[in-house]
């Protein structure tokens, strides 16, 4: 199965973020890298607005993510609810 | 009462099918004129979908944000004298390098997609290329605002548009531009939005940015990061444009092999430079680029190129030879540089004991075999006073330019020499890869402005090298050139670091 990954900046949303992927997705990985951080996993990732706005305390628009994104790996799906990463292998 | 608040699918839709126009008095195919030369063949633009379905309100406010956090860290990298700040004085070329090699390609991205977003019958296509013709000239803006920082305090960075249009080495990255600008439009979507920006660019904005924060360079690396946010989305309109390109028509495949193979190699050739950028420019090391290639190219590209097999598409052409390069073409490249280091704009130097230890244990298989042997040879050389410098002009790469250094893979102390005879004239390459791109269109590579033949021919000004140099080049001889060790670059920065100025 292939890795599906994204990269964020690590900055104070990101933090919430993460928190919120591994939540959501048990198999992921986090690797710290100098100001960045990357997530990956086999086969899916799935961010999702519900957590997110969980851990950061307030509203949160899916399409914020595009703030802290830097890199992704993956056939992107997102609507109002979720960010769904995934290949078609 | 309140009307009921669009989704996001009703607003993509709203956007890029609602303010579409068919044509009733004029004729379809004179109002896009390249959409149909290439052989592609496009039977349903409806079919193309943004899967970030991103509007113009949601682009304008988050781009919006984005530039307001950016701008807020250059002003606290000045204020604070950041470039007081980095590891030492010999990191600051590589952002030279970046400034006159990269940026300019940017702006070349700005044009490339205003262009084709012109050129496309289907809406969606259009509202994302528009969008990301945008995004690259903010790329550029925000590069030359965070570098303009260094021009105040270091050489080498005062004339780079002028340098980007005729310095030998930059002709690398500018032609690769050139190649694609003067391609159809969808040759360019494959050559930028796939093979350039999904395949190929997290190897320079990803571990070399993050090298930039490791290096204390906060603005580089903010901009880099800020650029490579609309990355994020470029990457996944790459990908999304080769699946339609794919599902639209079967006779498109073969066509888009063609260009895949032609754009992974091209672009690999323009990687050379990243690769030596990233272990030997960057005096703190995050990865080697042979781990670089392994994480971002190998793993990323392999999940990528399985996913695409199931419309037909294999890996590009040469792929195996990267996997052997990339123990090599580093160090092929800054040895290059180093050897010609009078002739470049920006400064080279010998790596320290402890960057040899480092590139000796990253490339356990090469480096004390091929390369520490050459270094050692070139710090005794240094040391009697002899600094090498090659006297020769290079014999340049038809099709990568970039100068004949690579040595055949299979043995690393030969150089590779291919050739291709044209109408009685022989071009010469690097690589099969360079070879095969010729051999394919060599109406268009015949007209390429190769520097070194330039000048022989007489058209870059002066008699010799250094006439060149600086009046045709611009570069200021004896500050932007030769060696690190000596320059002023060093000798400022050591009297700022011996008065503590912070
Ligand atoms: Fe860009
Ligand atoms: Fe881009
Ligand atoms: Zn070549």
């Amino acid at each position: 199965m292939s890795k599906v990954y994204l990269a964020l900046q690590d900055n104070d949303d990101s933090r919430y973020i993460v928190e919120a992927i591994i939540e959501d997705n048990q198999e992921a990985t986090v690797i710290n890298q100098p100001a960045m951080i990357r997530i990956e996993s086999t086969g899916e990732l799935v961010v999702r607005r519900s957590t997110v706005e969980e851990k950061i305390g307030r509203d949160w628009d899916v399409q914020e993510l595009h703030l802290s994104l830097i890199t992704l790996g993956g056939n992107v799906d997102e609507d109002e609810d979720q960010l769904r990463l995934s290949w078609n292998v | 009462m309140v009307a009921k608040k669009l989704n996001l699918k009703d607003k993509y839709r709203a956007l890029t099918r609602d303010l579409d126009w068919d044509y009733d008095y004029s004729d379809r195919k004179k109002a896009f004129p390249y959409e149909e030369f290439e052989g592609i063949k496009i039977t349903d633009w409806s079919k193309w979908e943004d899967p970030f379905r991103l509007t113009m309100d949601a682009y304008w406010k988050y781009q919006a944000e984005k530039e307001k956090k950016l701008y807020a860290i250059f002003d606290a990298f000045s204020q604070n004298n950041g470039h007081l700040n980095v590891t030492d004085a010999r990191y600051v070329n590589a952002i030279k390098v970046f400034l006159t090699g990269v940026s300019p390609l940017e702006y070349q991205a700005f044009q490339g997609y205003a262009h084709v977003g012109r050129q496309f019958g289907g809406a969606g296509a259009r509202v994302a290329c528009q969008m990301q013709s945008i995004d690259e000239l903010r790329h550029v803006q925000t590069q030359v605002h965070a570098m303009s920082h260094y021009n105040k305090f270091f050489d080498g960075f005062q004339d780079w548009t002028h340098m980007h249009d005729r310095v030998w080495y930059l002709s690398v990255p500018k032609s690769f531009f050139d190649d694609a600008r003067s391609a159809g439009p969808f040759e360019f979507l494959i050559a930028i939005s796939f093979s350039f920006e999904y395949v190929l660019t997290n190897l320079l904005f990803v571990p070399f940015m993050s090298g930039a924060a490791h290096n204390g360079d906060m603005a580089t690396c903010t901009f880099g990061f800020s650029a490579q946010s609309d990355e994020a989305r470029h990457m996944t309109l790459g990908l999304e444009i080769i699946k339609f390109l794919l599902e639209q028509h079967e006779d498109n495949v073969p066509i888009v092999q063609k260009w895949i193979d032609k754009w992974f190699w091209r672009g690999t050739r323009l990687l050379a430079i990243v690769a030596m950028m990233m272990d030997y420019m960057l005096p703190n090391k995050v990865m080697s680029w042979k781990e670089a290639w392994e994480v971002y190219f190998e793993d990323a590209g392999g999940a990528l190129f399985k996913d695409l097999a199931r419309y037909g598409i294999r890996m590009p052409k040469f792929v195996e030879t990267t996997a052997k390069e990339k123990e090599h073409i580093s160090h092929q490249a800054w040895w290059i540089f180093y050897t010609h280091g009078h002739a470049a704009g920006f400064h080279t130097w010998i790596p320290s004991d402890e960057e040899l230890d480092w590139l000796s244990e990253k490339y356990p298989d090469t480096f004390d075999k091929y390369y520490r042997p050459r270094w050692e040879l070139a710090k005794e050389m240094e040391a009697r006073g002899e600094r090498f410098y090659t006297k020769a002009l290079p014999q340049l790469c038809t099709t990568c330019q970039i100068p004949m250094g690579f040595t055949e893979m299979d043995n690393p102390t030969q150089i590779a020499y291919r050739s291709s005879d044209y109408e009685g004239e022989k071009y010469h390459f690097c690589s099969d890869g360079c070879k095969h791109i010729f051999d394919q269109e060599p109406e268009k590579y015949v007209q390429s402005w190769l520097p070194v033949h330039q000048i022989y021919q007489g058209n870059c000004g002066g008699a010799n090298v250094e006439e060149v140099l600086r009046d045709y080049y611009k570069m200021n001889l004896g500050e932007d050139n030769m060696d690190f060790k000596g320059s002023s670059d060093e000798k400022r920065w050591n009297e700022w670091k011996r008065k503590g100025v912070a």
